[in-house]
């Protein structure tokens, strides 16, 4: 199939971006939509045009490095499914496709197609973490822990951390994200000690890093190519709300 | 090269307790002093980064992904292995040790092994501690499942992302450390080589991939946690930035590199679809648990089925050829990965296959059988994450129309040779994980390379390095950070030289086109199958390959930017010097071992032959130069515990 | 930082301000309803009502004036503060905007809030403050050519039982005749006109509102987002179906003016 894209265009972090028409031809239907852009990028270096720099890396969806805004949806058209993922024969030859980076103030462009999510680095690491030591720990069957106790918090677990929810959300707000990881560890006994603690630094740390706020638009959960529910974020509002409660009174955990 | 493998004495139960207690400490106070830098970020270097942070070390870690989360041990599917016994069944240290020597066709180092068996329980007990989520029964403790190789239930999981929980799980113990500031994070840093002085390492040279600044790290020691080099292959279920360059670039500076011929492919992909694929996806093993494995028996049949005739629904029981199970009645379909990654290329050789791609290169993996018996139900509960991907990928329904699958490089058993400290041949550097000729010997078990590299992360090297650093380096030069020395200039010289020349040599083709193109070769001559007029063929055709490479090579843009053409061409630039190493090895081990099936050393029905006599140790190779063939070196292995038999599936 | 300061300032805590003072409006706007319903019965009703209303003990009047006042000023600010922030988070727009999920309603909170505030400011004007010109209340009512008493006795005829409000020295009280004044205000055909716009557009505010306010307390999961969806939406198009019949029985002539004239 024959396509025309229209890609951002930027060439560092400091130039200004610009639409970019370009023409790709015999596409194979069976081709992910990277693979359409490989082919791209490889024209344009045989015509010595630089190649659209496009972050990537496992290519089987779950790394969470890819990160392209697809006729407006990040990731694209098809539900579950990071753009790795995405086939070709979800599009019609001679279609127009547009491809943008993940815009928020937090994800910096910092070329083409490429941004900076440093920022959810930094979220994970104001408290996206259980207190312990290698080594200093007992045995793993000494805590039992409820089957759907443990379910919930792998559905949070398994966020992959691309960052669609933010591109998605009409706000940028990461609060998917963040309920994702609080939820995962403060449903589980090993996270209650440092629960109030955890809640509290990763809400501000996101607030601080300058994403928007939930608005609850549910964006977020229909781009996300885990299918992270809202049902984290209600459990962020409540855990939040708990610890700002706690923290009122001097007896935050 | 010296290669003193360091395997503590005493019976094989004692030897890591007795070698923890024989080896140098560093004092807790003065851990402080010290500066390590970790490569990589996956399970083996986000674990060896957050243990050793935690222990006070001074820590510089270093990926080329954006965030270290994202390493590839993440798309680990299946499981992790442990001696926990849980389930009653009789496991134990010492038969997962024995598994796993025997897994590895008698070519991995036994008392490696055994440690490996016994921290084994350790790395579950940390992981649910750090809260990873693993599947659990309704009573609240851990399930297992099982897995190929074994006849006891011993793999924890968790759905079918198993890697993912636990990389974040050593992603979050390492969020701890930056947090704390025991550890520094380089994101998009990706090493380029090592600095070597009189004979230590003592830093590395990175590229910052967001600039293309070029940055000198010194430090007392270097922990290389770069994971394995399938890409040398292109298509393979590597992640498409994996590469051999920071081990490779170790190899050059002094590390032997240990059996690069020990390649493991995987049977169960989704077949290669036309010209322009980047990589290949694997399913899940555990389908073959109700999948039955066919091709037609006649190659007309296959013609046709290829050519969408014929809807392989309306092929006959009787045309056919339902290959495993007629080979090896007992295991059927659940044969060992080499033997059905074989079995899949013989019937494809004989023109039977029947994928849509150049050669047919695919069989069925047919679930009507099962479908018919236990219900759609049933199977869609089973696999019906796996079904979905299948179909997202090839746009096919499963249910109605068999799977096609075929096999694609997975892991790579070889790697830098260490010592029992993990300790390569150059003092100071280190390997990790599957950076490391391993554990595995010539194949590798199904869920225990995620055990190997937590293993070597958060239990092995926490206690080795230290033997380094109280030893050879000693108090008073702990904490190098000069890195205004002529070796470092020398190193950084060559490096620029390097891009420079890349950037410069203005020709026509891709780096990407180079890749593919000694990806064909590889698979070609040293892929399943190997032999000695094809390895040869291969050994001249990739200095040719190297020699087009230097003319007609495009590199578009700048060193001063993120350029990711210049990042492809250093690693090919790699993998094209890496691939001749790997061939030769394979020429040199005559015997069929493993992942390594050499057509010259098999019985008359077609099943591997080991040369025990020979090649009971590993090869490890000594870089000469780049005009000189690299000199070969063997470790012999002694197996005083699990006696050398040969391995049948019959 | 002081914690309160915290809470507020953090966008979750943002996030409960605007749903709990949501929610207290959105329980307002159903009590004025079901009090202006009462235009549908005998005029007593919703005179005395009003009466009773203005003649709350110990100015509770003025303590819920100032209280809706203060809730009204906090759904603003802070959806004020949120817009600002939000539109910070994102400086560059997508060149391609497309929707996956998030319904109109949710899409245009921004445009019906403004909307429905103005019309807010309107109303105050209209019938509290009453210096729309033409139609304030508290001097006589005009409809088309006949002039009708501001007040009235606040009683019920006798055959519906002859209830009757009385000062402490037994005589009939007399209040504002509500009655006649709304009918006056729906005779203008304009201000039905913005009545129904701005009731419109506060429905399908409410009809993301009443449901989002839930999710913002962290009550709402997926087993009852659906029953709370649809909630929000019966909510939304209760009252709209509720306030507008008013007018709609105005123009129609089923509510008939049964003031006294001057």
């Amino acid at each position: 199939m024959n396509l025309t894209l229209k890609v951002w265009r930027q060439a560092d972090a400091d130039s200004d971006g610009k639409m970019v028409d370009y023409k790709v031809e015999d596409v194979s239907e069976g081709s992910s939509f990277l693979e359409m852009l490989d082919i791209l990028n490889e024209q344009l270096v045989e015509t010595g045009e630089e190649p659209i720099a496009f972050d990537h890396d496992c290519r089987e969806g779950i790394c969470g490095m890819c990160s392209l805004v697809i006729n407006g949806l990040p990731h694209g058209p098809e539900r579950l499914t990071t753009a790795c993922q995405l086939h070709m024969r979800h599009f019609k030859d001679g279609d127009t496709i547009t491809i943008e980076p993940w815009r928020a103030k937090p994800f910096p462009v910092v070329k083409d197609l490429v941004v900076d999510r440093s920022t959810f680095d930094d979220i994970q690491q104001a408290g996206g973490y259980i207190g312990v030591n290698t080594g200093a720990v007992v045995d793993a069957n000494a805590i039992p822990i409820p089957k759907e106790i443990a379910d919930w918090a792998m559905d949070g677990a398994a966020c992959i951390g691309c960052g669609a929810c933010v591109a998605a959300c009409k706000n940028a707000s990461a609060m998917l994200f963040t309920a994702a990881k609080v939820s995962q560890l403060n449903s589980l006994p090993q996270g209650e000690a440092e629960k109030d603690r955890r809640t509290l630094a990763m809400v501000e740390t996101m607030d601080a890093a300058g994403f928007g706020n939930c608005t609850n638009y549910g964006e977020c959960e229909a781009v996300c190519p885990k299918g992270i529910s809202l049902d984290m974020i209600s459990q962020l509002n409540r855990d939040y709300a708990a610890a700002a409660m706690r923290r009122l009174v001097g007896r935050a955990s | 090269m010296q290669l003193n493998s360091k395997i503590p004495s005493g019976p094989i139960e004692n030897k890591w307790d007795n070698h923890k207690f024989s080896i140098k400490l560093v004092n807790p106070a003065n851990k402080r002093k010290y500066n390590i830098l970790v490569v990589g970020s996956g399970l083996a270097g986000a674990s060896a980064a957050a243990s050793l942070g935690e222990l006070g070390y001074n820590v510089k870690c270093f990926c080329y992904q954006d965030s270290p989360r994202r390493a590839h041990s993440i798309a680990a599917q299946g499981g992790i292995n442990a001696a926990k016994n849980y389930k009653n069944d009789g496991d134990s240290i010492y038969r997962l040790f024995y598994d796993t020597v025997k897994g590895g066709d008698f070519r991995a180092r036994e008392a490696n092994v055994y440690r490996l068996a016994q921290v084994s329980n350790n790395i579950i007990d940390q992981c649910v501690a750090q809260g990873v989520p693993f599947a659990r029964e309704y009573g609240g403790l851990l399930d297992n499942r099982s897995f190929g190789g074994a006849q006891v239930s011993r793999t924890f999981y968790a759905r079918g992302q198993t890697g993912q929980q636990l990389l974040l799980g050593a992603y979050s113990a390492l969020n701890r450390q930056l947090a704390a500031g025991t550890v520094q994070m380089y994101n998009r840093h990706e090493m380029l080589d090592l600095v070597v002085e009189d004979g230590h390492a003592v830093g590395i040279i990175t590229r910052n991939m967001v600039n293309g600044q070029i940055d000198r790290w010194a430090a007392d020691a270097v922990l290389l946690a770069t994971g394995g080099y399938s890409n040398v292959y292109f298509l393979s279920t590597n992640a498409a930035g994996c590469n051999v360059t920071a081990a490779y670039r170790a190899h050059k500076r002094g590390a032997g590199f240990a059996n690069p011929c020990y390649t493991q492919i995987h049977p169960t992909c989704i077949p290669v679809h036309g010209t322009q694929q980047s990589k290949l996806t694997l399913m899940s093993e555990s389908l073959r648990n109700d999948g039955r494995v066919w091709v037609p028996k006649s190659k007309e049949i296959a013609q046709k089925l290829r050519n969408d005739e014929l809807h392989p629904s309306q092929v006959a029981e009787e045309d056919r050829d339902y290959y495993l199970e007629r080979k090896y009645p007992s295991f059927g379909n659940l044969a060992p990965r080499d033997i059905s990654s074989r079995s899949a290329k013989e019937a494809c050789d004989d023109d039977r296959g029947i994928a849509h791609n150049e050669g047919g290169n695919g069989v069925y993996l047919d679930f009507a059988d099962s479908i018919k018996r236990l219900g759609q139900d049933k199977i869609a509960e089973r696999y019906g994450n796996l079904f979905d991907m299948y179909e997202r990928i090839t746009g096919q329904d499963a249910y109605t129309t068999p799977m096609q699958i075929f096999p694609a490089l997975h892991y790579t058993m070889g790697g830098l040779w260490v010592d029992y400290n993990l300790m390569t041949s150059i003092p100071g550097c280190f390997a990790l994980g599957e950076a490391n000729f391993s554990d595995h010997g010539a194949n590798r078990l199904g869920a225990s390379a995620l055990m190997q590299g937590l293993a070597d992360g958060y239990f092995v090297i926490p206690y080795t390095i230290g033997d380094y650093l109280a030893g050879d380096v000693g108090l008073a030069s702990a904490g190098r950070s000069h890195t205004d020395t002529p070796e470092f200039d020398e190193v950084e010289n060559q490096l620029r030289e390097k891009n420079a020349k890349l950037l410069s040599i203005n020709g026509k083709r891709s780096g990407r086109s180079f890749h593919q193109q000694l990806g064909k070769i590889m698979w070609e001559y040293a892929g399943m199958e190997r032999n000695e007029t094809g390895l040869n063929k291969a050994l001249k055709l990739i200095p040719e390959l190297r020699e087009e490479f230097y003319n007609n090579l495009k590199v578009p843009g700048s060193d001063g930017e993120l350029n990711q053409e210049l990042e492809r061409a250093g690693r090919v630039a790699d993998f094209l010097e890496f691939g001749e190493l790997l061939c030769r090895d394979a020429l040199d081990r005559k015997e069929s071992c493993g992942g390594h099936f050499r057509s010259e050393s098999q019985t008359e029905d077609g099943e591997a032959v080991r040369d025990d006599e020979n090649f009971c140790n590993a090869s490890v190779w000594e870089y000469t130069g780049d005009d000189s063939a690299p000199v070969k070196h063997t470790e012999q292995l002694e197996f005083e515990n699990v006696k050398l038999a040969i391995r049948s599936y019959k | 930082m002081n914690p309160i300061v915290a809470l507020i300032s953090s966008s979750l805590g943002k996030k409960y301000l605007m749903a709990i003072s949501g929610l207290l409006l959105s329980l307002f706007v159903l009590g004025h309803l079901v009090g202006n319903l009462q235009i549908f019965a005998d005029p007593y009703f919703i005179n005395s009502y009003a009466y009773k209303l203005h003649n709350l003990p110990y100015g509770l009047l003025w303590v819920i004036r100032f209280g809706l006042l203060a809730v009204v000023a906090v759904h603003v600010w802070t959806s004020i503060v949120l817009t600002l922030e939000n539109r910070k988070a994102r400086p560059q727009s997508y060149d391609k905007d497309a929707t996956a999920e998030a319904s109109l309603s949710s899409r245009t909170m921004r445009v019906s809030g403004i909307i429905v505030l103005l019309f807010l400011i309107f109303h105050l004007a209209h019938y509290t403050v009453k210096n729309v010109p033409g139609h304030e209340y508290g001097k006589a009512i005009q409809i088309k050519d006949v002039t009708y008493e501001a007040k009235v006795p606040l009683k019920l005829p006798e055959s519906k039982g002859g209830a009757v409000l009385k000062t402490p020295t037994g005589e009939d009280k007399y209040g504002y005749d509500v009655h006649t004044m709304m009918i006056a205000g729906f005779s203008h055909l304009w201000i039905t006109g913005i009545y129904l716009v701005a009731v419109f557009l506060l429905c399908n505010h409410l009809s993301h509102g009443v449901s989002s306010m839930f999710q913002s307390l962290g009550m709402r999961n997926s087993g009852s987002r659906k029953s709370l969806d649809l909630f929000a939406r019966i909510y939304g198009i209760g009252l709209f179906l509720g306030y507008s019949s008013i007018p709609v029985a105005v123009l129609l002539g089923i509510i008939k003016v049964q003031g006294i004239p001057a």
